[in-house]
């Protein structure tokens, strides 16, 4: 198993020094310019462009951005957002709220959904099974902002239960709307999946053979008929983690959250391009995803023997 | 018929299907005595796993009971001789007290039927502890005798893996295992071989052979494999379209069948003896028990279907005391028609081969 995840560790950092080069060149190569062209003259921008070493050759661009970021830890200096706020006191603020807000919308759809998912196939062809299909199609079609501009509607305008912008000071009240809004999409996916998993493997040999054991009730699903089921299960939260993790571009936007999401549209968005605020947020972006699907492949070798067991042979 | 274990009468079931109702048991009968072993034999979709499924109270939830009564006769604990309708109890009271404790049941694929992510070891003791309210360590070394007693070597080693690093053949003895584990009355092997290649199959009928006699456990087999019949029952039901259409003892179905789609079925057995190089099959498919089936259901498929095949539904007629046939030829209005030729031929060899 060590052997297992020292492989996977290695082959996790390998691919995210590619995709950090992929990123520079990408950024570099993107039209526009970080410069606010109608507001410079062309000497300042030259100027500029020395100072920053924007003229220096690709690769010695890189090699001083890897120098920067993993000698001294940091993204860049200045910035043009935030009145010009250092990055490295920006950034990790927005993360916090961006984390904040996703770990609560991917708590409340894994443990909603897993709920909704599990009683649609234990009653399967009943009330519940509809119930959870339509709540769980509505929830893949409605888009979390147009949620989130309901809720915002009926629960902070109509009856005033939650504020309704964010604010940091009051965290856990103003983290509710957008956390709900955002936890529909998988909390819908991850109910739709846990559904059918489950009646896969309800209708699997093993099962009818626990069963003909004498093994019902609470007993037969969480050994036998949960555990199984989870292995996929597992996989499709993974992406779904990431993509809450890594803030909703449009629900912070609209509900003035400084996460991740706001911070990129805005580095994009303002009059010269961010270099390093883009390339920052591509790196924590790739780096969460790579993150996740490595804590993956470990959890299947917890849950699943197979995949345990064939790799502790290799090793 | 002093001592019977298991009597299924009229079982009749219905599945709700998407294309609509299908009635797939038709009102069967089957008795089984105490010590017995009895083969119910029919093509794919006769309906003779769903029989044995109802009695183990873990049919499909699409599926429903029109009619039927399920008697089982069981040794209580105490040695007094119980007497249920399963069918008539509730589906926990059955898990807690019947399935795995007084039934237990081997599946057709052991690939399939062990659960992947638990050790064998937990499998086994699971339901002992379930049932023999016995403690975990007590329940690891009868796991381990249980083991061995199925003829799987290093038992201690075997006990801590998983179902994956074990071969075909020796998952079914684990699954075999399992089910002799609560010392249960009645052993159902849904086709146990039939996943198996032909060496092991062998190993594996003497496998539950041996266990039958030293347990005392009736056993039912059901097959399409006739020669898996020959070798293990002492009954044989044939089934065919959700009925069964002959019941015999051994001899009786196999020297002196009645039926012509036993006829067919023993036609069909492959033979190196016979004189014509090509295999027999019978012609035409099961019905489709979509649509109700009006007379005999193996009528369009029966070069010997007299008249009254297409209208009414035979009744079982007598031959001995323990041989009965559902087909009009054997009423006395019936013109007389014998068995084909070549089979007749074939079975005058296997009564050699035999004496």
């Amino acid at each position: 198993m060590t052997k297992y995840i020292i492989k996977r560790v290695i082959m996790a950092l390998v691919t995210l020094f590619l995709i950090t080069f992929l990123l520079f060149l990408l950024v570099r190569i993107m039209p526009g310019n970080p410069f606010p062209s109608e507001r410079m003259s062309a000497e300042a921008i030259a100027k500029k462009r020395a100072e920053m070493g924007l003229d220096d050759p690709i690769f010695v661009q890189f090699g001083n951005y890897l120098k920067n970021v993993i000698a001294k830890g940091s993204f860049g200096k200045g910035s043009s957002l935030y009145n010009g706020a250092p990055i490295s006191t920006v950034l990790p603020q927005c993360m916090a709220n961006s984390f904040k807000i996703g770990g609560l919308s991917i708590l409340i759809g894994v443990v909603v959904g897993l709920i909704l998912g599990i009683a649609a196939a234990l009653n399967r062809g009943r009330f519940w099974d509809t119930f959870c299909t339509v709540l769980s199609i509505l929830g893949v079609c409605v888009p979390s902002y147009v949620f989130m501009i309901f809720l915002q509607y009926f629960l902070a305008y109509k009856v005033t239960i939650f504020p309704f912008y964010f604010d940091a000071s009051r965290f856990l009240g103003s983290a509710i709307i957008p956390a709900v809004s955002l936890s529909l999409f998988s909390m819908s996916t991850v109910a739709r999946f846990t559904r059918n998993e489950m009646v896969e493997v309800m209708d699997s040999d093993y099962v009818l053979l626990a069963e003909s054991k004498g093994m019902y009730g609470t007993k037969l699903v969480t050994r036998h008929i949960l555990r199984n089921a989870l292995i996929p299960i597992v996989t499709v939260i993974a992406p779904l983690v990431v993509d809450l993790l890594t803030g909703a571009l449009v629900v912070e936007k609209i509900y003035g959250i400084n996460g991740l999401g706001k911070l990129m549209v805005d580095a994009i968005s303002g009059e010269g391009i961010d270099y390093n605020y883009v390339l920052a947020l591509g790196i924590i972006y790739s780096a969460l995803y790579i993150g996740i699907m490595l804590i993956l492949d470990i959890t299947y070798g917890l849950l699943d023997p197979r995949i345990r067991l064939a790799n502790r042979k290799e090793s | 018929m002093a001592d019977k274990i298991l009597d299924i009468r009229n079982l009749d079931i219905t599945f709700k299907t998407t294309a609509g109702n299908v009635h797939a048991i038709r009102g069967v009968n089957v008795d089984l005595e105490r010590g017995e072993t009895v083969a119910i034999v029919g093509e794919s979709g006769s309906g003779k796993s769903v029989v044995m499924k109802t009695a183990m109270g873990i049919l499909a939830g699409n599926a429903t009971i029109n009619s039927g009564e399920i008697i089982f006769r069981y040794k209580e604990d105490d040695g007094s001789l119980q007497e249920v309708d399963i069918l008539k109890k509730e589906k926990k009271w059955v898990r807690q007290n019947i399935n795995g404790r007084k039934i237990a049941m081997i599946f057709q694929d052991p690939m399939t039927s062990l659960d992947p992510t638990m050790t064998i070891g937990n499998q086994l003791i699971e339901g002992m502890i379930m049932h023999l309210g016995i403690s975990k360590e007590d329940a690891r070394k009868r796991a381990i005798e249980l083991l061995e007693e199925v003829g799987i070597t290093d038992p201690e080693k075997r006990y801590k893996q998983y179902p994956h690093q074990l071969s075909g053949g020796m998952r079914q003895r684990v699954v075999i295992a399992i089910a002799i584990s609560c010392y249960p009355d009645l052993l159902i092997c849904d086709e146990p071989t039939t996943a198996l290649d032909v060496t092991i199959q062998a190993k594996i009928l003497d496998l539950i052979k041996t266990i039958q006699k030293e347990h005392g456990i009736s056993v039912i087999y059901i097959t399409h494999d006739l020669g898996v019949v020959a070798k293990v029952a002492d009954y044989v039901n044939v089934m065919y379209a959700g009925r069964i259409v002959e019941v015999g003892n051994v001899e009786e179905i196999f020297y002196d069948p009645k039926h012509p789609y036993t006829w067919g079925l023993l036609s069909a057995m492959p033979d190196l003896d016979t004189d014509d190089d090509r295999l027999y099959t019978i012609p035409g498919s099961p019905p489709n028990l979509l649509h109700e089936v009006v007379g005999d259901a193996f009528a369009p498929r029966n070069q010997y279907a007299l008249k009254a095949d297409w209208k009414e539904q035979p009744p079982m007629f007598k031959v001995t005391d323990t041989h009965f046939a559902a087909t009009w030829l054997l009423d006395e209005r019936a013109p007389k028609i014998e068995m084909p030729q070549e089979l007749k031929k074939r079975i005058e060899r296997m009564k050699q081969t035999k004496g």
